[in-house]
Parts: structure tokens; C-alpha cells; sequence
């Protein structure tokens, strides 16, 4: 494919939308980006080359939206497994989440240690976690401490599944950093699903918004599905953070279209019309239409981008593929700092 | 007898302890519909009810301590917990309070609760999903321990789990749910806790081993007849509390040789414990220290590569075996 001229984007802010015409770029190109690369990579575990995939299909609009209202390079995020479309917001590209899938020895986030999808580069202010859900909300809870402490006017985004937060580090980390106040973003996808358990079996309530009114905490709850909405409820959650209004509760609604990961039948719990339904409203299929209805991009645009990723993606897996695998005796090094 | 495997194993048993005590009752994250990560619950929901297998939120510490509280209350629950990992999350209500409580208590409150889950790396699940830590358990007074390597002894050993008085730490090794063995089929197959077996009799080395490790002892046994004419006996501790040292110590007298194989740690392992003993009961009898293989002292790996060089293999022991002749 040759590289095609692209008509240089406009940074002035849209009305309606809030961001700029490089921004929704950026939105589109990075959720088609993470949805590309999961698609590979559950066919690469499928034909036996990665051992574990665990994706967020479904919640790129979730995921690009929120990381989107961030600083990068100034604050912190905290993610959980299936945020590869943050990372991508984050500054990781297609090589590198490849690089991470097949747990290369240039791994940036490991080294072939860690498992796939727990990404943390020290360098972009991504935190690395164990597999152990919402323990990472009391690290964030900790980093965004440690800013107030040092005056730093940071803001810290974690996330988690809403499955999660039946667990009491979720608890201890809202109650913590309430009574603080400190700049904090619990960011919940609420997909509908802790693997094979609807929300129903993981709590009496139907929106873990609602959880925020234990702790006095400021909370909203979006449609997880509309990367625009997304962006337009955590900007000024992040923005009040920031001026020390505290910590802040946000529930994405959005889906998992996928299986919970590569060891999963889905077919066994989940009802094929609730999926269908679902699929209607796919996060990128609803953001395409609307900026092309707004006539934001013309379709031809929009196409170059999506011929742009799949580009990507292929490149990717070839140079990610004949990278090195960790020698054996690199399994004994960092387990203490020398 | 019939051929099945461990996961169909651990869930016969499961059945048959629900059709026979109606106090029996499941606990877990994803045992419903979804029939437990490792299909052990598999079909149980179905036959019996929500109320008897009763999906979780995921809150380790909340299931395992309302089961306690269950347990108190005269019922017979079991709960599972994905991993042994995450049986840390409930640490503070298995060792801190169901190990204790009957002591505290000066004997008034039993606690019969049954806490399976499932250990062990070889999956590449990384280093929160994949480590061996029976031994870690067996540290505690007040819990039984209990690990089989087989499908019949799975089925036993899971059935007496639930007639015993005490918290049952019952731990599964994942590389032992897809095994297939013959299992006695009568209602009243049991196994008592505290009993090793002997897997292979031999005159030269004991190799003992419980859970996965028992595999890589009978793979180095069969290497050392093949290729050293070396026999080796094999002994499967099956409980670790209680813990059988009659049946090594017995077989160690004979050989004059131990080696342990397990795949947690060195350092502090269970090994150590059984060495140990060896030393103080046998001292007299032995030729050789007692040599253990266990992991490297590294939290798991996940690349494969590095997975391989973290955990020991029948070549380990085989090594250890010839450094002791
Ligand atoms: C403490 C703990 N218990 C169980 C698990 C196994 N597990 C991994 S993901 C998951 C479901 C999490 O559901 P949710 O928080 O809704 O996130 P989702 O996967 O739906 O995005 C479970 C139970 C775990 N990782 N940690
Ligand atoms: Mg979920």
C-alpha cells in the first residue's frame, strides 16, 4: 500500500463534540487500532502462538474516551486487562502490544515475565499490577498520595470491571482516598459480565455508581458505548481532581462482546440474543456513523484510516514474531533490587 | 472401578456428598452455569439448585468467612477458590480464624468447612495463578491438608473431607485435572487422612513426593530403572496434615536414601519439614543428606521458556538421585 497524502486536521475544538478534528482522529484510529490488534490476537492464540488472550472487544469507546481526558506523560495510569486502548492513548504501539502478547524478552512491560495484558511502563506512567483483581485501586489510591504529598498536580486513572468491585480493596481504597481526597479516578467498565456471572450474582444494586454514596464521593455513570459521552464526563472529573476536588467514581457502561478470555466458552452462560443486541451498538461502529453523519470525516477519510491499522496490525505481528524469547537463565534475575 | 479423571473424580464426590448430608453446600466464583474454572462443579447447579451451589461475588475473604460462619452454624459448606493465590485474599479468615477458632474457643466451635483450590504452574499462567504452597498451609495448626495426585485418591480423600470435623484445605494441582485413574465406584469409598501410599516399591532411593511432584517422581523412578538399573521407591504423601512419616520413614530404612521432590520453594518449603524428620527418625539409617528438588526461588514466570527453568523436572531428580550413590 503506498501512503496516501492525508488532508491535515483541524485543532479547533468542535461544539457538540468537545474535542478537535485531530482529536476524533485520534478517538477513531486508536479504538479501530484496539480492535484490530484483539481480533489478531485471539487468532494468533487460536492457532496455538500465544498461550493467553484476554481482550477488551467491546469497550475501546470506554477506554479511548477516558484515557483521552488525561495528561500524558504528566498522569498516572492504572489499568486492569483489558485496557490495551488506553495503552494505545498512552503513547504503546501496535509492535509493542505484540511484543507483549507473545512475552518477548523486549517486552517493556515484563520481559516475557508478566503475563500478557499487564501492562506497566514506568516511562508513560502505566503501573504494572498481579493478575489479582482490584488491588490496583488502592496502589492508585497510594501514587495519588504520594502527588498530594509532593504538591505534584497530578491525576491518577484506575480501572476495573464492576465484578470487582464487590472485593474490599475496591471498598478500602474509595474510603481511603475520600477521607484524603486525593485525586483519583476510579474508572469501573461495567460490561455486564465477572466471567460467567451477570451483575445481578455480583451485587443488590444496578449501578456501581451507586457504590460512590458510601463514601460521599462524587460519581457519574456513563454510556460506555459513546467514546464522545465518555470523554465528556471524565474530562471534567479528571479537570476537578486536578483543582483538589477529590476523588471521583465513574461507571462506563459499555459490554464485552468477547469471551472473558482465551480459556472461555462464552456459549455457556451467555444468551445469544443479549449478544445480538449488543452488537447493534459495537462502540466503533456507532462513533464512525456519527462523525460521518456530522460530516466530520468524509467516509473515503475514514477508510484510508481503517486501511492504515490493518497495515499496522500486520506489521506488527510479522516483527513481533521474530523477535527474541527470554533465555532460560533470565528467569532468575530482579527478583530483589541488587 | 471406572476409568475417569480427576475433575470427574472431584465431582462425583462432590454429588455424592450432596445427595447424602443435606447440610453439604458449594460456594464459589463461577461454579454455577459456568461449572468452576476447572469444570470440577460442572452440572452440579442443574441437579441441585441454587440454593446448594451458590455462584459468589468475587470477595475471597467474604465467601470463605460467611463459610466459616456457615460452618459454625452446624452446616457443611465447601468454597472454591480459583487458585491458591487467591486463597491469600481469604488468609486472614482461613489461618487467623478457621484454624484457630475451635482452640479459642476452648472446643465449642467446630468448624467442617471444605476450602478447594487449585495450585501449581507447568499452565503459564504467570506468578499470581501458578504457585505450589501446601506446605505453607500444612504450617498452620488447627487445618488438615490435603493434595492428591490421582482420581481415586481425589474422590477418597474429597469425601472424607467432608466427614472430618476440622477446615479441610483440600488442594488440587491443575496439571492433575485432565489425569485419568480407575476410581472405585461403592458410596462408601473413603481414604483416611494421614495414610501415604507407596506408588512403586524399590531398594536403592525413596523419592517422595504429594500432589504434581508425585508425576515427576514416577517419570525420574522409570529414568533411573531405564537408564542407571537404579530402583527407586516412590511415595505419594498424599495428606500433609496429618502427615504419614511412619510410611517414609519405614521405606527410608530400607533404602537409606531420600530425596523430596515438590514444586514450591526451597526455602522454608515443605521439604524441609520432611528432611528434617527424616533426620530426626532416621539419622542412623541414612547414607547420604536427604537431597530436595524444588523450584527456583523466583514468583512464576510466565514466558515458557522461563516457566521450564523456574520449576524442577524428572531430570532434576534424576540428578539428585545419581549426586547421592
Ligand atoms: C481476587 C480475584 N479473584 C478471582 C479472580 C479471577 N478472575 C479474573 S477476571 C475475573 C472477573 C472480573 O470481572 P470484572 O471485574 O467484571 O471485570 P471483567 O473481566 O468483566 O472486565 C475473575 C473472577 C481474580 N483475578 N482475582
Ligand atoms: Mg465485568
Amino acid at each position: 500500500m503506498t501512503a496516501k497524502e492525508r488532508r491535515p486536521r483541524s485543532k479547533e475544538t468542535i461544539d457538540q463534540y468537545l474535542l478537535s478534528e485531530q482529536q476524533l482522529e485520534e478517538m477513531y484510529e486508536t479504538m479501530l487500532l484496539a480492535r484490530r490488534l484483539n481480533e489478531r490476537m485471539l487468532a494468533l492464540n487460536r492457532q496455538g502462538r500465544a498461550p493467553f488472550f484476554i481482550g477488551g472487544t467491546g469497550q475501546e469507546a470506554a477506554q479511548v474516551g477516558a484515557a483521552m481526558s488525561l495528561k500524558r506523560g504528566e498522569d498516572y495510569l492504572v489499568p486492569y486487562y483489558r485496557d490495551l486502548a488506553m495503552n494505545l492513548v498512552f503513547g504503546m504501539s501496535a509492535r509493542e502490544a505484540m511484543l507483549n502478547l507473545l512475552a518477548k524478552k523486549d517486552d517493556p512491560h515484563g520481559g516475557g515475565r508478566q503475563m500478557p495484558s499487564h501492562w506497566g511502563v514506568g516511562s508513560r506512567k502505566v503501573v504494572t499490577g498481579g493478575s489479582v483483581v482490584a488491588t490496583q485501586l488502592l496502589h492508585a489510591a497510594g501514587i495519588a498520595l504520594a502527588a498530594k504529598m509532593s504538591s505534584d498536580p497530578i491525576v491518577v486513572l484506575t480501572c476495573c470491571g464492576e465484578g470487582s468491585t464487590s472485593k474490599g480493596d475496591f471498598h478500602e481504597a474509595l474510603n481511603f482516598a475520600q477521607i484524603h481526597r486525593l485525586p483519583v479516578i476510579f474508572y469501573v467498565q461495567n460490561n455486564g459480565y465477572a466471567i460467567s456471572e451477570s451483575t445481578e450474582k455480583e451485587m443488590p444494586i444496578a449501578h456501581v455508581a451507586d457504590r460512590a454514596r458510601a463514601y460521599n464521593m462524587h460519581s457519574a455513570s456513563v454510556d460506555g458505548m459513546d467514546a464522545i459521552a465518555v470523554y465528556q464526563t471524565v474530562k471534567p472529573a479528571v479537570d476537578q481532581a486536578r483543582r483538589g476536588g477529590g476523588p471521583f467514581l465513574i461507571e462506563a457502561r459499555c459490554y464485552r462482546l468477547g469471551a472473558h478470555s482465551s480459556d472461555d466458552d462464552d456459549s455457556r452462560y451467555r444468551p445469544k440474543a443479549e449478544l445480538e443486541e449488543w452488537t447493534q451498538k459495537d462502540p466503533i461502529t456507532l462513533f464512525r456513523r456519527r462523525v460521518e453523519t456530522d460530516k466530520v470525516f468524509p467516509p473515503e477519510e475514514l477508510d484510508e484510516i481503517e486501511e492504515r491499522v490493518t497495515a499496522e496490525v500486520q506489521d506488527a505481528v510479522e516483527w513481533a514474531t521474530n523477535q527474541p524469547d527470554p533465555a532460560p537463565e533470565d528467569a532468575l534475575g530482579f527478583v530483589y533490587r541488587e | 472401578m471406572t476409568e475417569m479423571r480427576m475433575r470427574d473424580a472431584l465431582r462425583e464426590a462432590l454429588r455424592e456428598e450432596l445427595i447424602r448430608d443435606d447440610r453439604v453446600f458449594l460456594l464459589g466464583e463461577d461454579i454455577g452455569a459456568y461449572g468452576g474454572s476447572y469444570s470440577v462443579t460442572k452440572g452440579l447447579l442443574e441437579e441441585f439448585g441454587e440454593a446448594r451451589v451458590r455462584d459468589t461475588p468475587i470477595a475471597e475473604s467474604g465467601i470463605v468467612g460467611v463459610g466459616v460462619g456457615a460452618a459454625m452454624a452446624g452446616m457443611r459448606p465447601m468454597v472454591e477458590l480459583m487458585t491458591i493465590n487467591f486463597s491469600f485474599l481469604a488468609f486472614d479468615q482461613i489461618v487467623n480464624n478457621a484454624a484457630k477458632l475451635h482452640y479459642m474457643s476452648n472446643g465449642q466451635i467446630t468448624i467442617p468447612i471444605v476450602i478447594r483450590m487449585a495450585s501449581g504452574g507447568g499452565s503459564q499462567l504467570g506468578a499470581t495463578h501458578s504457585h505450589s504452597l501446601e506446605g505453607l498451609y500444612a504450617h498452620f495448626p488447627g487445618l488438615k491438608v490435603v493434595c492428591p495426585s490421582s482420581p481415586a485418591d481425589g474422590k477418597g480423600l474429597l469425601k472424607q473431607a467432608f466427614r472430618d470435623d476440622n477446615p479441610v484445605i483440600f488442594i488440587e494441582h491443575t496439571a492433575n485435572y485432565g489425569l485419568k485413574g480407575e476410581v472405585p465406584e461403592q458410596e462408601d469409598f473413603l481414604i483416611e487422612f494421614g495414610k501415604a501410599s507407596i506408588l512403586r516399591e524399590g531398594r536403592d532411593v525413596t523419592l517422595i513426593g504429594y500432589s504434581g511432584s508425585v508425576h515427576q517422581a514416577v517419570r525420574a523412578a522409570d529414568l533411573l530403572a531405564e537408564q542407571e538399573e537404579i530402583d527407586a521407591e516412590v511415595i505419594d504423601l498424599r495428606t500433609l496434615r496429618p502427615l504419614d512419616m511412619d510410611t517414609v520413614i519405614e521405606s527410608v530404612k530400607k533404602t537409606n536414601r531420600a530425596v523430596v521432590v515438590e514444586d514450591d520453594w526451597r526455602f522454608g518449603g515443605f521439604a524441609g519439614e520432611i528432611a528434617s524428620q527424616i533426620m530426626e527418625k532416621a539419622f542412623d539409617w541414612l547414607d547420604a543428606p536427604v537431597a530436595r528438588v524444588c523450584s527456583k526461588d523466583v514468583p512464576m514466570p510466565y514466558n515458557r521458556n522461563l516457566e521450564f527453568a523456574a520449576l524442577p523436572s524428572e531430570e532434576d531428580v534424576v540428578e539428585a538421585v545419581l549426586a547421592m550413590l
